[in-house]
């Protein structure tokens, strides 16, 4: 599948979109691999959840979204966050626990919200924001409006009843969401087959009578092209589709989980990483002679400057007065 | 006034509700075609059709959810729950994703929604259908909890918790539904957060809520007839924001004090209100606060074993005549 979609000639008229997707790419990495610096040094406490590896899914999907579009993703959401908008440094700032933080230090790496930008949080009970999106989609049907919600989720989550009973509801009220698994072949430590009686989560749709389409999650123009279709779909009044993509998380579950071990080995993690998204699009950029060499390097020197300005900013910025402990436990 | 059924008086808000604010929808099982299954629903799939009446599969963490989101992106959702025996499997969502999605977002998403529908024990029911759980809910910062004991108070609290901008869990009670009264027309609002003195008194504070409420004052009738006790009946009304300062006042003026709820004893409402009079009264008391709760078991079916269960007037007065240090 993979030597297939990345084998396609890409459109030298559309070059401007291919470098913005590479750079959120690479941003998003750079940015994990800051934060793993700044988690090991202690500054960030708590969970955090790398996407390494799958940075095609949430890059290739958000392309696609307008304003007004809203996006709830798991608790595994810093490249969702970035990509749709929100600043380095405000991320930076919230895995930090700080006040300049998307929410204020109140949230953490597992619940960055940005309402202007219709990103409605990170959510850490598995397949809890599945449900939500949805509710969010019959929003959108009940006033009317063209817009879609999109929903991110791990494969893991495809085994609980929030996803079934989310699906089901979007498929009886035709609700223009858009489901994307995620499908990084383990939950925590437990892979895939040994906790899904059905291999291909795209078969599951069958249930709803929903669209489906199964997607390499290493290619992010095949993942932008898939949810292109699925979100035309929604905004027509056609309903939901469930995207699953496949991709690979090259880190730990966590950051305090081991890369490999006892679910998975070396070799396998090793083989997977020859699909990096982020190499492999930067060559086929090259091979089109759509991107340089210094010009990759140029991008790359400023993203690094980017995340670092951002972890200098995270730093500088002052904890939460002790007043705002009990502010927004209720609105007015 | 007119005077009509608590189960009406709920419909009229909802009504009255739906018709001032367009983003107001209702969705649960059977409140649409059927009308809902208490009937509370009646004739609003006629007035509003099925895009603001929505029948649901019986999803309950699913729909919990559906309507969570809903109010994220800008809805004012009413969650019917048939029962709130069935909104534990929705638990998950009110607790984590309702109660603080405002506090996680650094105060950017607020959640204005209703869940609603019976609660308490009814008759011969059985255990997983015959419960009060308020005290689970109220333990929730986020969570505002209404518990109203009166067609009036139902109307009222109805159309405040669904203009509130926060997650509300409104229980009512299911044997309440039949109960008569004087209903205010149109807009009639009790404020959340107000208990009401249901009975003035000087010689002793019965707090109740929801359905003890009437055993509670008939308890203060016999108290009064039979034994020359002048009882102050609190209904609490809502039980989270807890009206600490009319507790307080109450019990400081007449020194003793009965709690009575259907829920169970161990870390039941009362137990936080014990806790809010022995800071704010400590020095009115005349006598330890007693209460009188569920029995701590589960529901039992037989109809000799499910009186014993609950609270009653003759447990109340015994209580009260314990506290006056009548006995």
């Amino acid at each position: 599948m993979a030597q297939e979609t990345q084998a396609v000639e890409l459109d030298p008229s559309r070059t401007d979109l291919y470098r913005n997707l590479f750079r959120q790419m690479l941003l998003v990495r750079r940015f994990e691999e800051k934060a793993a610096e700044a988690y090991a040094l202690g500054h960030i406490g708590g969970f955090c959840h790398l996407y390494i590896g799958q940075e095609a899914v949430a890059v290739g999907s958000l392309a696609v979204l307008r304003e007004g579009d809203t996006i709830m993703a798991s608790y595994r959401e810093h490249a969702h966050a970035l990509t749709r908008g929100m600043s380095a440094r405000v991320v930076m700032a919230e895995l930090y626990g700080k006040t300049t933080g998307t929410s204020k230090g109140k949230g953490g790496s597992m619940h960055l919200f940005d309402s202007s930008l219709g990103f409605l949080g990170g959510h850490a009970i598995v397949g809890a924001q599945i449900p939500l999106a949805t509710g969010a989609a019959f929003a959108f049907k009940y006033k009317g409006s063209d817009q879609v919600s999109v929903c991110y989720f791990g494969e893991a989550a495809v085994n609980n009843g929030a996803f079934h009973e989310a699906l089901n509801m979007a498929a009886i009220w035709k609700l223009p969401v858009i489901y994307i698994c995620e499908n990084n072949r383990y939950g925590m430590g437990t892979a895939l087959e040994r906790a899904s009686a059905i291999y291909d989560i795209a078969q599951r749709a069958c249930s709803y009578e929903m669209l489906s389409e199964v997607v390499d999650g290493m290619d992010v123009i095949a993942v932008m092209e898939a949810t292109e279709r699925a979100v035309a779909r929604a905004r027509g009044g056609s309903g939901p589709t469930l995207i699953e993509a496949r991709t690979y998380r090259f880190m730990g579950h966590s950051m305090s989980d081991p890369i490999h071990g006892h679910y998975r080995s070396q070799e396998e993690v090793e083989e997977h990483k020859k699909r990096d998204p982020i190499p492999t699009f930067s060559e086929r950029l090259k091979r089109q002679e759509l991107l340089t060499q210094e010009e990759f390097d140029a991008m790359d020197a400023e993203i690094m400057a980017e995340v670092e300005d951002a972890m200098q900013f995270a730093e500088a910025s002052s904890a939460p007065d002790s007043e705002e402990l009990f502010t927004d436990v209720y609105a007015d | 006034m007119p005077t009509i059924t608590y189960r009406d008086a709920l419909n009229q808000a909802l009504r009255e509700e739906m018709q001032r604010d367009p983003d107001v929808f209702l969705m649960g099982e059977e409140v649409g075609v059927y009308q809902g299954a208490y009937k509370i629903s009646r004739d609003l799939l006629d007035e509003f059709t099925e895009r603001r009446v929505v029948d649901t599969p019986i999803t309950e963490l699913g729909f919990a959810g559906v309507g969570i989101g809903a109010a994220m992106a800008g809805l004012r959702p009413i969650v019917e729950f048939m029962t709130f025996n069935f909104a534990l499997l929705a638990l998950d969502q009110i607790v984590n994703s309702a109660a603080k999605m405002l506090y996680m977002s650094g105060g950017q998403i607020p959640v204005p929604i209703v869940f609603r529908g019976p609660g308490g024990p009814a008759l011969q029911l059985g255990a997983q259908h015959s419960q009060a759980l308020e005290a689970w809910f109220a333990h929730i910062p986020g969570l505002k909890v209404v518990a109203p004991a009166t067609p009036a108070d139902a109307k009222g609290l109805l159309k405040s918790s669904i203009r509130d901008n926060n997650p509300v869990v409104f229980i009512e009670g299911e044997m309440l539904y039949n109960m008569k009264g004087e209903v205010p027309e149109g807009e009639h609002l009790v404020p959340l957060g107000e208990a009401d003195v249901k009975r003035v008194g000087a010689d002793a504070t019965i707090i109740c809520h929801s359905k003890t409420v009437a055993p509670s004052l008939k308890a203060a009738e016999q108290l009064q007839s039979e034994h020359n006790i002048d009882c102050e009946v609190l209904d609490l009304r809502t039980i989270r924001p807890l009206d600490t300062e009319a507790i307080v006042a109450s019990v400081s003026k007449t020194n003793r004090c009965v709690i009575v709820e259907e829920g169970w004893l161990f870390c039941g409402v009362g137990a936080q209100v014990v806790d809010e009079i022995q800071r704010g009264a400590f020095d009115y008391l005349d006598a330890p606060v007693l209460r009188v709760t569920g029995a701590d078991v589960p529901m039992p079916y037989s109809k000799q074993l499910e009186r014993l269960a609950k609270p009653t007037p003759d447990k109340i007065v015994n209580a009260v005549r314990q506290v006056a240090y009548v006995d």
